[in-house]
């Protein structure tokens, strides 16, 4: 699907206030992330037109609302499948039955209610009343209700809380192979950065209600002058294919762009395509090259930015590694008594690379 | 039971059947209107709809009779319609619809209430109009409210005295009801006769508030 979805969005709510402007691609999925009571669910409430923000929403073609034209159109005209924090099931139908009730109105081309039970792994669970399933069958059936209805968007807003470790990362997995499926764009509430790394390739990135920055998820990430940068957490990911596979010390060549570097564990067949994320926490600048050392890739980078981070005596670092851009956090101490500089020539080690799956 | 003990009875049956039919046509559009509104209009409607629970019923029936009555002023209009409905059955059905009011109508609201926003969001996402959400999520989910609404209306209907005594007097046939026939019985000193029917609407009540607890309960 070609296409976007614009929105442009002001709403205010006691001393909150909503004020939203950004577009996303209809391919793929887009996640909305910030920390929690950022708005980031009034946001999608408002684009599903369950609040009644002013503004404008368009996607692709459809005008859903444009108060300057005086066009607002109900929810039920829209088509969206909306998995609510609450799951929201119809308790007076079975799994079944919530499905059909979506069905029933969804029209011709919407997903079979069969197939969409398959695909979120409760075919098994279609004559219990909602009452009697578990936290995470609730949240599956209601995923895969938001399936049959999701003739034009599908909303997911925070679908992993409330979830103990196993159902997450099983519905995670299921998720991320459910994007090939679809072929309506997918919105994704999340608080949880590793979350929007696994599944989004657009990061739409709010705080106090507002938009700060939206892209596709590698550029945002990598970007040292957003809040991203400044977490824990902070990290690059790259778009990377597999090169090779050492049999004998069981390690994968991957390659982002003309950056190679080399991750243990076998990572799929040569050409296979993955995401890689590198902490800015696990990559340390040196001057010259390190003697022998035990980490296995040690890149010749060139610095790009570098910025203080005052409170914690701590700085990040942009590098160029290739044409591929790694954070680098280091200490404010290194950053003097190395001189880092933008157009400095250093190498960068980087201890850790996780990989994650397509 | 004299004949005109059980003509008694048929009528308060009648009276009560119709009167919970017409609460619940007008009283659940009207619970729904409430439980979902942010009008400042609701307390009013609130407060108006609560009266008859604070309102002696004499004061109800008082006016109603004002009313109903050709010489009150509706009169020009009942004269044209061929006559007031101040003790008639009609007049009854009226005066009981108004005085059960709040026992249909606030069990309704707090179900449709207790609903919340979600289910019904829910449905609007899955393509349901709003006729078809109140039809299809509202009131199955409302449904031990509507079973309850139902049953307090009846049975404040067949309770209800003084409302009766205002606006329909004791027509046999027409607006004589169980308690007026009571009351008659005790004034006349035939306590045989108060207790027959005292005795019979006691059980009556009990029964059928047993069984819609009961079935509340098996749900």
């Amino acid at each position: 699907m070609s296409g976007t979805l614009a929105v442009d969005v002001r709403l205010e709510r006691g001393a909150f206030t909503l004020a939203a402007t950004f577009e996303a691609p209809l391919d793929g999925v887009t996640a909305v992330f910030g920390p929690s009571a950022a708005g980031k669910t009034t946001l999608l409430r408002a684009i599903a037109g369950l609040e009644r923000a002013r503004g404008r929403v368009r996607i692709g073609e459809s005008v859903w609302q444009d108060d300057a034209a005086g066009r607002f159109m109900p929810v039920h005209r829209r088509g969206i499948g909306f998995v609510f924090q609450d799951d929201a099931l119809l308790d007076h139908l079975t799994v079944s039955g919530n499905l059909r009730y979506a069905a029933r109105r969804a029209g011709p081309g919407a997903m079979p209610p069969e197939e969409a039970a398959r695909l979120a792994g409760v075919a098994h669970l279609g004559a219990r009343p909602p009452r009697a399933l578990s936290g995470g069958e609730r949240r599956r059936a209601a995923l895969a209700r938001a399936l049959v209805a999701a003739r034009s968007l599908l909303v997911l807003d925070e679908p992993f809380t409330g979830l103990d470790a196993p159902a997450r990362a099983a519905l995670l997995e299921d998720l991320a192979a459910l994007r090939g499926r679809l072929a309506v764009p997918m919105l994704l509430v999340t608080h949880q950065l590793d979350e929007a790394v696994r599944l989004a390739s657009h990061l739409v990135y709010v705080e106090a209600g507002r938009v700060l920055a939206a892209g596709p998820l590698t550029l945002l990430l990598a970007q040292a002058d957003l809040p991203l940068a400044r977490r824990e957490d902070a990290s690059a990911v790259l778009e990377a294919v597999v090169e090779g596979w050492d049999a004998e010390d069981a390690v994968t060549t991957v390659a982002a762009g003309a950056l190679r570097l080399v991750v243990a564990g076998r990572h799929g067949e040569p050409g296979a395509r993955l995401r890689l994320r590198v902490l800015a926490r696990d990559v340390s600048l040196a001057l010259d090259p390190p003697g022998r050392t035990s980490i296995l890739n040690v890149i010749p980078a060139t610095v790009t930015d570098v910025t203080a981070e005052p409170a914690q005596g701590r700085a990040l670092v942009g590098l160029d590694c290739a044409g591929q851009r790694l954070l680098a956090r280091v200490t404010r101490r290194s950053v003097r008594r190395l001189g880092l500089r933008p157009g400095l020539a250093v190498h960068a080690q980087v201890k850790a690379v996780a990989v994650i799956p397509p | 039971m004299s004949p005109a003990d059980l003509q008694a009875l048929a009528t308060t049956l009648r009276v009560a059947a119709l009167s919970t039919a017409i609460l619940l046509v007008l009283g659940t559009p009207l619970a729904w209107w409430l439980a979902r509104t942010r009008r400042r209009l609701r307390p009013a409607v609130e407060a108006l709809v609560a009266l008859p629970l604070v309102l002696p019923p004499t004061v109800l029936g008082f006016y109603l009779l004002l009313l109903l009555g050709e010489g009150g002023p509706l009169g020009p209009l009942w004269s044209r319609l061929g006559g007031g409905l101040a003790f008639t059955f009609e007049g009854l059905v009226v005066a009981s619809v108004l005085y059960s009011l709040p026992f249909v109508v606030q069990p309704l609201q707090g179900a449709f209430e207790a609903i919340g926003p979600r289910p019904l969001e829910a449905a609007a996402t899955m393509g349901a109009g709003p006729l078809d959400r109140f039809l299809t999520v509202a009131l199955p989910l409302a449904r031990r409210g509507l079973l309850t609404a139902a049953t307090l209306g009846f049975a404040h209907t067949v309770g209800e005295f003084g409302v009766v005594l205002m606006v329909g007097g004791s027509i046999p046939g027409e607006t004589r009801v169980l308690s007026i026939a009571i009351y008659e019985h005790v004034e006349a000193l035939d306590y045989a006769g108060a207790h027959r029917l005292s005795g019979l609407l006691l059980g009556l009540s009990f029964a059928v508030l047993a069984v819609v607890y009961g079935l509340g309960r098996r749900r």
